[in-house]
C-alpha cells in the first residue's frame, strides 16, 4: 500500500452540494398530500391536567387530526431509555402526558393539519385547564424529602445512585499534607445544532411500511427503536438521516415528536412533517451537563496526589431520554483525568427535576470530569505555590506505564502527556507569558494564563460499555466499473466521513477519492449500524470500512495470483493494479481482477463471484485522546470582560486521516467548550420557567468572542485499532473548558480569588474588580469565591 | 395579498397569506430550499438572503414587506456551473462542517466584500457576528473569507447575481 491520501488536508468531497445550496435536509423534504404537524405544550412546570378541549382546533377547517395522551399511548410505546443502572428509578415519559405535566415545554397535544400555518394556529386553539403544583428546579432542594415530588409512585426525587471507591481514600486523605476542597459547577447547557430536529413520516398500509426521514446521529437504532414505539415490525421501517445539520449528542434520542408524526402518518394515510421550531429546540431537545461536583485532593507537600473524593449530583431533568442517567456515571470513569490518582471515591446522585432531561451534548459527562480535575489540580498548585504545569508534569503517568489501569476503572490505552504538555508550554511561550503576567500586575493590570491537560474517552464501544452495542458495520463494494461504494453504519452530520473513508479506501486499494463514493444514512441501504457519537465515526466506523477492505484485498489478491501464475502472498497493491512482488512486470490492472471477479470464468477454483465485503469491528477498549491548552485572558478593566488573547491547542488523537478535519473539529470544540466556559447557560427560575427560551436569550459564542486558534499535535497511535486513530470529536470541547476558567482564575488571584463559576460573564469579574475597589483598590489577600 | 418577488431572476408571484415570512416564500413557494431557517428571531443568521443588495435575514421580513424586491439566494451564488469565489473559499479552506449555517455566512460574507473587498480579520469577525456556526468554530469561515476576497481582487467583476 502507498500512502498517497491518508494525512493529506484534502478538500470534502461533501462540500459541492452544501455550498451550493442543493443538499436535502429534512424539512427540504416534501411528499404528495403531507401534512404539518405542531405540538401543544405545556406552559407550568409541575401541574395536573385537569381538562383537554381540543374542540376548537378540530373545527378549524385544514385540521385532519388533533390527538392526545391516552389515545396515543394506546398505540406507541414511551419514549426509550437504554441506560441501565443497578437500582435505577424508571422515570418514563409518554409521548404525550396523561394526568401530569413535569416540565415546561412537554407535549400534551398533537394536530395535523394541511399547512405549518394552519397546525400551528390550532395548537394553540387547544384549551387546557391546569392544576399548578410547586416545582422543583434545584438538584439539591429536590433531594430534600419535604420538596415536591415528581413522580407520585416513586419515594424520592432520586433517580440512581452510582458510588465505588478504589484504592483506600481514608488513609490517603489521613497521610496528606495538603487537603484541597471546592465545588464545581457545570451549568446546563443546550447543543443548539444549527438545524432544528425534524421528522417526516410516511406510512403505505398494504404493506404495513413506515419511511421515515429524520434529523438523526443513529439512523439504524432510531428504526429499532421506532418500530418498537409505533409498533411496526422492524424490517418494514426505513430511516432515512438525509443531510443532517449537528447533532453535539442531542440528535441520538428518539423524541416523542418522532413516534407522534409517525403515529399521526399511520393514522391519516398521509405524510406527517414536523420541524422543531428554535424555541422547541430550547425547550425540548435534551440539555447537557447540569452537575455538581464537590471535589477533595489529597497531596504531598511536593505535589503528588494521594487520593481523591468526589461527591457528585448530576441533575437529570423530569425524565430519562437514551442515555440520561448513564451519561453523568461518565464523570466517575474519568475523574482521575490524566493523572496518577490511587485512590478515587466517587459518590454520585441523579436528581430528577421539572426541567428537560439532560443527555449527551458534546463531551457528555466527560467535560464535567475533566473540568473537576483540571480545576482542583489549579486550586492545589495554588496553595502549594506551585507552577500548574509542574503539578500536571509531576502526577502524569508516564509513556512506559501504558496500558495504564485507573483508580476511574479504566484502561487508557496509550499517552504522552508530557509531550503534549510541554509543546504546548513551547508554543504559547508560557516562561514568557509568566513574566509579561508579572509586568502588566505591576501596571495594576490582569491577565491570565491557565492550562488544562486532558485526557478523555473516545471511540465508543466497545459493546460492553453501551447500550445497544458499540460495534460499528461497514460495507466495501467494488462496482463492475471499478469505482467503490463504501457503505458505513456511522452517520456523519458535518464530520467529514465522505472524504476521510474515501482517503482510507483510496490508499488501501491504490485508486483515486473521487472513485470512491460513501454511503451513510439509510438503512435500507446500510444494512447495519450503531451512528456517530462519543468520537467514534472514523476509529470505529473507519476501521470497519477498513477490514472490509481488506477481505476484499485479500480475494483481489487470490484472483490476481491465479491468473499471473502466483500466489496471493507473493501479490502487492500498486497504483492502479496488483503486481508479483519483485516483478512488477507481471501486474494485472485492478479494474482487470474486477472485471475477472464479476464475470466469473476465470476465477480460481472455489471463490465465489462478486466484489462486496462486510465486517463488523468491535473495539477491544475505548481509545484514550489527550492534550494539552494554554489560554490567556485579559481582564478589561472597565468592564470585566475577560477577553481571550491567546489559545493554543495540542491534542493527540492518534493517527490522523485528514488534519483539514481534524483541525477542524478542535476549532469548532474549542468555541463549544469557551462557549461554556464564557457565555452559555440554560436557565430556568425557580417556578420551572425557561428564562433562556430562545436564541436572543441564550448566548451561543459568535465569530468576534475569539482570537485565532494556535493548534498542533503528538501523535501516540491507538492500539484498540489498527488505524492507530483515537477521534477527536469531543476533545476541543472537554480540554478548554477549564482552561479558560484557570486563566481567568489566575488573572484574579491577586484579589485573593480561588474560584469563580461558569458562565464567567463580564459581570462576575466587574465585581470582584469592583470589591476591590471598595476595599481600597488593592486586592484582597482572603480566599474568596466569585460567584 | 398578491406579491411578486424577483428571486435569482426569474419573477415569482402568488397570492400569498399577510403573515407568510418571506423565508417560507423563498422555499415553499419559489422551492428554494438552500436558504434555511435556524432561530425565527434573526439572531442566527442561516437565513440571509440579499435583497435589493441587502443582506437581509428572511425569517423574520413578511413575503408582502419584499414586494416588487430582487433577491438573491445561495442558489444563484453560482454561474454557469462555476462556484462564486466564496463559495470555493468555503470549500478550500474547510469553512464548514455540517452546512446548515453556511448558506447563510455565504450571503452575509457577499455583503461584506461589496462593502468592503479587503477586510480584516477583525473586520470579518464583527461583520459575522449575526450568523451563528455551530461546527466549524469560525476560524476557517475567517479564512475562507478571506480567500475570497483575494480571488475576487484578481477577478473583480465577479458577484452574486451578476
Amino acid at each position: 500500500m502507498t500512502q498517497r491520501y491518508v494525512g493529506q488536508a484534502m478538500k470534502r468531497k461533501e462540500d459541492p452540494r452544501l455550498v451550493s445550496g442543493t443538499s436535502t435536509y429534512v424539512d427540504d423534504v416534501v411528499l404528495p398530500g403531507m401534512l404539518h404537524m405542531a405540538v401543544t405544550r405545556s406552559i407550568h412546570a409541575h401541574a395536573r391536567i385537569k381538562r383537554v378541549d381540543t374542540s376548537k382546533a378540530q373545527k378549524l377547517p385544514g385540521v385532519v387530526a388533533v390527538v392526545t395522551g391516552e389515545e396515543v399511548a394506546a398505540h406507541c410505546g414511551p419514549i426509550p431509555c437504554a441506560a441501565s443502572l443497578p437500582n435505577m428509578k424508571n422515570a418514563q415519559q409518554p409521548l404525550l402526558a396523561m394526568g401530569k405535566v413535569r416540565f415546561v415545554g412537554e407535549p400534551i397535544a398533537a394536530v395535523v393539519a394541511e399547512s405549518k400555518y394552519i397546525a400551528r394556529d390550532a395548537a394553540d386553539m387547544i384549551e387546557i385547564d391546569y392544576e399548578p403544583l410547586p416545582a422543583v428546579t434545584n438538584p439539591e432542594k429536590a433531594l430534600d424529602p419535604n420538596s415536591p415530588r415528581l413522580y407520585e409512585e416513586f419515594s424520592d426525587n432520586i433517580g440512581f445512585n452510582f458510588a465505588f471507591e478504589s484504592g483506600n481514600t481514608e488513609e490517603a486523605f489521613k497521610n496528606a499534607d495538603v487537603i484541597v476542597k471546592e465545588r464545581f459547577i457545570n451549568q446546563r447547557l443546550a447543543p443548539v445544532a444549527m438545524e432544528p430536529r425534524g421528522v417526516v413520516a410516511t406510512y403505505q398500509m398494504p404493506d404495513n411500511e413506515l419511511v421515515v426521514w429524520n434529523s438523526t446521529q443513529q439512523p439504524h437504532g432510531l428504526r429499532t427503536l421506532l418500530a418498537g414505539m409505533v409498533h411496526v415490525p422492524e424490517n418494514r421501517v426505513r430511516v432515512i438521516a438525509p443531510e443532517v445539520g449537528g447533532g453535539f449528542g442531542s440528535k441520538i434520542d428518539l423524541y416523542a415528536e418522532d413516534g407522534l408524526a409517525c403515529y399521526l402518518a399511520k393514522k391519516t394515510g398521509r405524510p406527517v412533517k414536523w420541524i422543531e421550531g428554535r424555541r422547541e429546540n430550547m425547550a425540548v431537545t435534551i440539555h447537557g451537563r447540569d452537575q455538581i461536583d464537590d471535589v477533595e485532593l489529597a497531596l504531598k507537600k511536593d505535589g503528588t496526589i494521594l487520593g481523591m473524593r468526589v461527591k457528585a449530583i448530576a441533575d437529570l431533568g423530569a425524565f430519562y431520554s437514551l442515555f440520561t442517567p448513564m451519561i453523568p456515571t461518565l464523570t466517575g470513569l474519568l475523574a482521575p483525568g490524566c493523572y496518577k490518582v490511587p485512590a478515587l471515591k466517587f459518590d454520585q446522585v441523579g436528581v430528577l427535576t421539572n426541567k428537560m432531561a439532560t443527555d449527551a451534548y458534546r463531551g457528555a459527562g466527560r467535560p464535567e470530569a475533566t473540568y473537576l480535575i483540571e480545576r482542583i489540580m489549579d486550586v492545589a498548585a495554588q496553595k502549594l505555590q506551585m507552577d500548574p504545569a509542574e503539578i500536571r508534569r509531576k502526577n502524569f503517568p508516564k509513556p512506559n506505564e501504558f496500558p495504564f489501569q485507573t483508580s476511574g476503572g479504566v484502561i487508557y490505552d496509550s499517552a504522552n502527556y508530557e509531550a503534549a504538555l510541554d509543546l504546548a508550554l513551547q508554543k504559547a511561550d508560557y516562561k514568557g507569558l509568566r513574566k509579561k503576567q508579572a509586568e502588566l500586575r505591576q501596571q495594576g493590570k490582569y491577565m491570565g494564563i491557565g492550562l488544562s491537560s486532558y485526557v478523555e474517552i473516545c471511540a465508543m464501544g466497545p459493546s460492553s460499555a453501551l447500550p445497544g452495542g458499540g460495534w460499528e458495520a461497514g460495507t466495501v463494494r467494488i462496482e463492475r466499473t471499478g469505482t467503490v461504494t463504501l457503505l458505513t453504519g456511522a452517520s456523519p452530520h458535518g464530520q467529514g466521513q465522505e472524504t476521510s473513508f474515501a482517503q482510507i479506501v483510496a490508499d488501501e486499494f491504490g485508486i483515486e477519492p473521487d472513485d470512491v463514493v460513501t454511503i451513510h444514512g439509510d438503512t435500507a441501504r446500510v444494512a447495519a449500524g450503531i451512528g456517530t457519537f462519543g468520537s467514534r465515526g472514523t476509529a470505529v466506523g473507519g476501521t470497519a470500512i477498513y477490514l472490509a477492505a481488506q477481505d476484499l484485498k485479500e480475494k483481489m489478491k487470490k484472483i490476481a495470483a491465479h491468473l499471473l501464475e502466483s500466489k496471493p502472498d507473493k501479490i502487492e497493491f500498486g497504483i492502479g493494479k496488483l503486481m508479483v512482488k519483485g516483478d512488477p512486470g507481471r501486474s494485472m490492472s485492478f479494474n482487470d481482477v474486477v472485471t475477472v471477479a464479476y464475470n466469473a470464468v476465470k476465477l480460481p477454483p472455489g471463490l465465489e463471484p462478486g466484489m462486496e465485503a462486510t465486517r463488523f469491528f468491535e473495539p477491544s477498549n475505548f481509545t484514550f485522546p489527550f492534550g494539552t491548552h494554554v489560554c490567556v485572558v485579559e481582564i478589561d478593566e472597565e468592564t470585566g470582560e475577560p477577553k481571550l488573547t491567546k489559545y493554543v491547542a495540542v491534542d493527540d488523537c492518534g493517527n490522523v486521516i485528514n488534519p483539514l478535519l481534524v483541525e477542524g473539529q478542535v476549532h469548532g470544540g474549542l468555541v463549544q467548550g469557551i462557549g461554556q466556559a464564557l457565555h452559555e447557560e440554560v436557565v430556568y427560575d425557580e417556578n420551572g420557567q425557561l428564562l433562556t427560551g430562545s436564541l436572543m436569550d441564550y448566548a451561543l459564542p459568535r465569530a468576534h468572542d475569539f482570537p485565532e486558534f494556535e493548534l498542533d499535535r503528538t501523535v501516540t497511535p491507538s492500539p484498540v485499532n489498527p488505524l492507530g486513530i483515537k477521534g477527536v470529536g469531543e476533545a476541543g470541547t472537554i480540554g478548554s473548558t477549564p482552561a479558560v476558567v484557570n486563566a481567568v482564575v489566575d488573572a484574579l488571584a491577586p484579589f485573593g480569588v480561588t474560584h469563580i463559576d461558569m458562565p464567567i460573564r463580564s459581570e462576575k469579574v466587574w465585581r470582584v474588580l469592583k470589591g476591590a475597589e471598595r476595599k481600597g483598590g488593592s486586592p484582597q489577600p482572603e480566599r474568596k469565591v466569585a460567584s | 395579498m398578491h406579491v411578486k418577488i424577483t428571486i435569482n431572476g426569474k419573477l415569482y408571484e402568488k397570492d400569498v397569506e399577510p403573515r407568510l415570512l418571506l423565508t417560507h416564500f423563498i422555499r415553499d413557494v419559489a422551492g428554494l430550499t438552500g436558504t434555511h431557517i435556524g432561530c425565527e428571531t434573526s439572531i442566527c443568521g442561516a437565513c440571509t438572503v440579499l435583497a435589493n443588495g441587502l443582506a437581509v435575514k428572511s425569517c423574520t421580513m413578511f413575503a408582502v414587506q419584499a414586494d416588487g424586491a430582487d433577491l438573491v439566494t445561495i442558489e444563484g451564488m453560482a454561474k454557469d456551473g462555476q462556484l462564486h469565489p466564496l463559495q470555493e473559499g468555503f470549500w478550500e479552506e474547510h469553512g464548514l462542517q455540517c452546512g446548515y449555517c453556511t448558506p447563510g455566512m455565504i450571503m452575509c460574507s457577499h455583503q461584506l466584500l461589496s462593502r468592503n473587498a479587503t477586510p480584516d480579520e477583525e473586520e470579518i469577525r464583527e461583520a459575522l457576528a449575526g450568523n451563528l456556526c455551530r461546527c466549524t468554530g469560525y476560524q476557517n469561515i475567517v479564512k475562507a473569507v478571506q480567500s475570497a476576497s483575494r480571488k475576487l481582487q484578481r477577478a473583480p467583476k465577479v458577484a452574486a447575481g451578476d
